[in-house]
């Protein structure tokens, strides 16, 4: 006879469905200025308590707070605030152009563009990025140009990848934007290997790798933590912890149990947990996490706390899992938003100017998507036929030159 | 020269070029300090350095990942999975990634690497340690895929793979690294020692991928094989006393059709035979090959003399093993159609 209790299963719930009020009062957050920083060489089990903290700089006035300030001067926040705003206008206006049939798809940054552009002025040229599909940031800030983005999405006749990837997988060598691949998770271990490769030659140059908080769940995050910490890997492994993956709220990555930083913990690995949408500690932390990579000192795991404000792809309908208004609740604001108001209370920017910069994002943009669409859009014009059976192998071998001969080209 | 066995050859490999190429390094479970499990890394830890022979988790995706990533680097790692049958955690990686990352990349990021793996059965193995995965590869574009059958080709064959700039599957027939098995079990194992094709250069040389080796000239029917299964066509050539000509493919992709269409348009006939499980084998691609390029020269219908549809068995090892009996009564089928 049985004589004990009935199992049950549980299965995560968010706080919040379709139709609920935003509530985010059960997040684990930090006052700016509050978490301490520590020295790039201080050993991870000192450190632990940061995973489980919030780095945060900018307070609720839009001042820089305690030791994580990165102290940049207004120049280089300018750049940066030009960046994310040029990275949303490019978003909103390649979103439109999918929705005109421009092109098949696109997915937006929106809300995440501190993560990409405020690393981005940290990590050297040199540095290879090994980003998801929602890093553009990063292609934005270091000035690859716009139309090559969008030559991309269209898959046209001067598409840098030649037509067979998907809009927005882009690949640039010398941008050091390594090719991003639809299967998830897959460039974190690599970006381990690339940093290996640089240690064994004794080079100087690190690796910086980017993943969502979805996909954690996937092994390749496990064997990159453990590569990374068995071989004290010169590479920067971010989390971008947005909440969602499409529908799936974090919990289902494990979320509920622990914070995403916290992983690294198990690992031996110094983790940070940052404020994502904070321009300053999201530059003061890859700053802290590329130091110590720079310095021998293996890598860094960092946990962006972000969330994403725009629907997963232009394939996705977000209304159907998720409160409509929630990102108007979200506690850390609008990325863009708090690096103005920092500015501004700097004395540095102004309403005007900023209506300025939108104004030049706007026709720089439009520029760009003139160019772009004058060779074409999807469907219009496209890489030649022969490009299919290309970079197959570094030498065609017998079949695909009979293929191409079949295809008559 | 000097005699060797396969495990030696491939050490030679390695050997050759760790010495001759800073960017080559060589790591796997068990494959630093320890030498691998089947002694292929023996002593180069030793003669190269912790950084070039190196140990590592077991991880097989984390393995191949790591190499992809040193690859596109500049780097060449030669990365060893113990056995093919663990292979299948890198499947993504290999698939997804190492394949496809030359072409979706506008051909800017290359994946020079080279993954061992000792596969095939004839061991006892049992099921993880027998499998002959090599048709989950050749179906991949962006892969290449070798299967060397003897000490010369072994270190020929694995020193172009390492100079190869796209990613290379290499398939170690474990049952014939200590000598040519040729699938008489209850015969005494007979070592490489003395044969020809264990007179290996000490120094560098390659064998180039692509290029099949016909192992034995003959009039009537064409065998294809491949690792193990080359020793034990060549048995059963003389077991069932058909003039065959017996081809090792040496690499499978990519292929050299040029000489297996020579060579059936001779004999008119062909026999396919390899260990792994017949349905969507690379049987069936090489008997579809043969069907389109030499319909007109055939006349016997292709016989394929393969692993069963099974998962591989322990104690019927030799029920399941395609042996010289049965590679034999197909080509007595063979010279009868």
């Amino acid at each position: 006879m049985k004589n004990t209790r009935s199992l049950s299963l549980h299965v995560p719930e968010p706080q919040c469905r379709p139709g609920d009020a935003p509530d985010f009062s059960g997040l684990m957050l930090a006052d700016a200025g509050a978490a301490p920083r520590p020295d790039v060489s201080t050993s991870p089990h000192e450190m632990r308590d940061l995973a489980y903290s919030l780095v945060r700089v900018l307070d609720d006035e839009g001042r820089a707070v305690g030791p994580w300030d990165p102290k940049l001067d207004a120049d280089t926040l300018r750049r940066g605030l030009a960046a994310m705003v040029l990275t949303r206008t490019f978003d909103e206006r390649m979103y439109r152009a999918q929705r005109q049939g421009k092109t098949s798809f696109y997915m937006k940054c929106t809300g995440e563009e501190a993560i990409a552009c405020a690393q981005a002025l940290v990590l050297d040229r040199e540095d290879m990025c090994f980003p998801t599909y929602r890093q553009q940031g990063l292609l934005i800030t270091r000035g690859y140009p716009l139309v090559d983005m969008m030559n991309q999405i269209y898959s046209n006749a001067k598409d840098p990848i030649k037509g067979r990837q998907l809009p927005i997988m882009y690949s640039t060598k010398e941008f050091g934007f390594f090719t991003i691949s639809g299967n998830l998770g897959t460039q974190y271990p690599q970006a381990v290997g690339w940093a290996m490769a640089s240690a064994y030659k004794g080079d100087d140059k690190i690796a910086a790798a980017w993943i969502g908080d979805g996909a954690t769940a996937e092994g390749d995050f496990h064997q990159a933590m453990v590569f990374a910490g068995v071989y004290r890997a010169p590479v920067i492994l971010n989390i971008v912890n947005n909440q969602w993956a499409i529908s799936s709220f974090q919990g289902f990555a494990g979320g509920e149990l622990t914070t995403f930083a916290a992983r690294a913990v198990g690992y031996g690995l110094p983790a940070l947990r940052v404020d994502g949408n904070d321009f300053l500690a999201v530059h003061a932390a890859t700053q802290w996490a590329a130091e110590r990579a720079r310095s021998n000192l293996g890598a860094t795991i960092i946990e962006f706390y972000t969330y994403r404000a725009a629907q997963h792809s232009t394939s996705d309908d977000p209304a159907r899992y998720r409160p409509g208004d929630e990102f108007d609740h979200w506690p850390l604001g609008d990325p863009i938003t708090r690096l103005k108001q920092h500015l501004i209370a700097l004395g540095e920017w102004d309403d005007a100017r900023h209506e300025q910069l939108e104004k030049d994002c706007v026709e720089q943009v439009k520029a760009a998507g003139k160019e772009s669409e004058a060779i074409g859009t999807l469907g219009q014009s496209r890489p030649s036929v022969k490009e299919m059976f290309e970079d197959v192998f570094e030498t065609p071998d017998w079949r695909l030159r009979r293929q191409r001969q079949e295809v008559g080209v | 020269m000097a005699q060797m066995n396969m495990i030696q050859a491939l050490n030679s490999a390695l050997d050759v070029k760790l010495s001759d190429d800073p960017n080559v390094l060589t790591f796997g479970e068990d494959a630093g300090y320890f030498g691998g499990v089947f002694r292929v890394n023996e002593g180069l830890q030793k003669k190269h350095g912790l950084t070039r022979c190196f140990d590592a988790p077991i991880a097989e995706g984390g393995i191949v990942a790591a190499a992809i990533g040193m690859g596109v680097y500049g780097v060449r790692p030669v990365v060893e999975i113990q056995f093919a049958d663990y292979i299948y955690p890198a499947y993504d990686q290999l698939v997804s990634e190492a394949a496809k990352i030359r072409y979706r990349s506008g051909g800017e990021f290359t994946v020079p690497i080279t993954v061992r793996s000792p596969y095939g059965g004839g061991i006892f193995g049992g099921q993880t340690h027998s499998q002959s995965p090599e048709s989950l590869f050749t179906h991949i574009a962006g892969l290449k895929t070798v299967i060397p059958s003897n000490p010369y080709d072994a270190k020929g064959l694995l020193i172009s793979c390492i100079e190869d700039n796209d990613p290379v599957l290499f398939f170690e027939p474990k049952r014939i690294y200590n000598g040519p098995f040729d699938g008489w079990h209850e015969n005494p194992v007979q070592p490489w020692t003395g044969h020809p094709l264990a007179e290996v250069p000490e120094g560098h040389y390659t064998v180039p991928l692509g290029k099949a080796r016909v192992m034995k000239e003959g009039a009537d029917v064409t065998v294809l094989a491949y690792g193990t299964m080359v020793w034990v066509s060549l048995a059963a050539a003389e077991w069932a006393g058909v003039d065959a000509e017996v081809i090792d493919l040496r690499t499978l992709v990519p292929l050299d059709i040029d000489t297996i269409v020579e060579s059936v348009k001779k004999t008119g006939r062909c026999v396919i035979a390899h260990e792994a499980p017949r349905t969507s084998g690379f049987g069936a691609e090489l008997s579809a090959l043969v069907q389109e390029h030499c319909f007109h020269h055939l006349e016997a219908p292709i016989e394929r003399v393969t692993g069963w549809d099974t998962p591989y068995p322990h104690a019927f090892e030799w029920d399941y093993f395609p042996g010289p009996k049965r590679v034999g009564e197909a080509l007595k089928r063979a010279m009868e159609g």
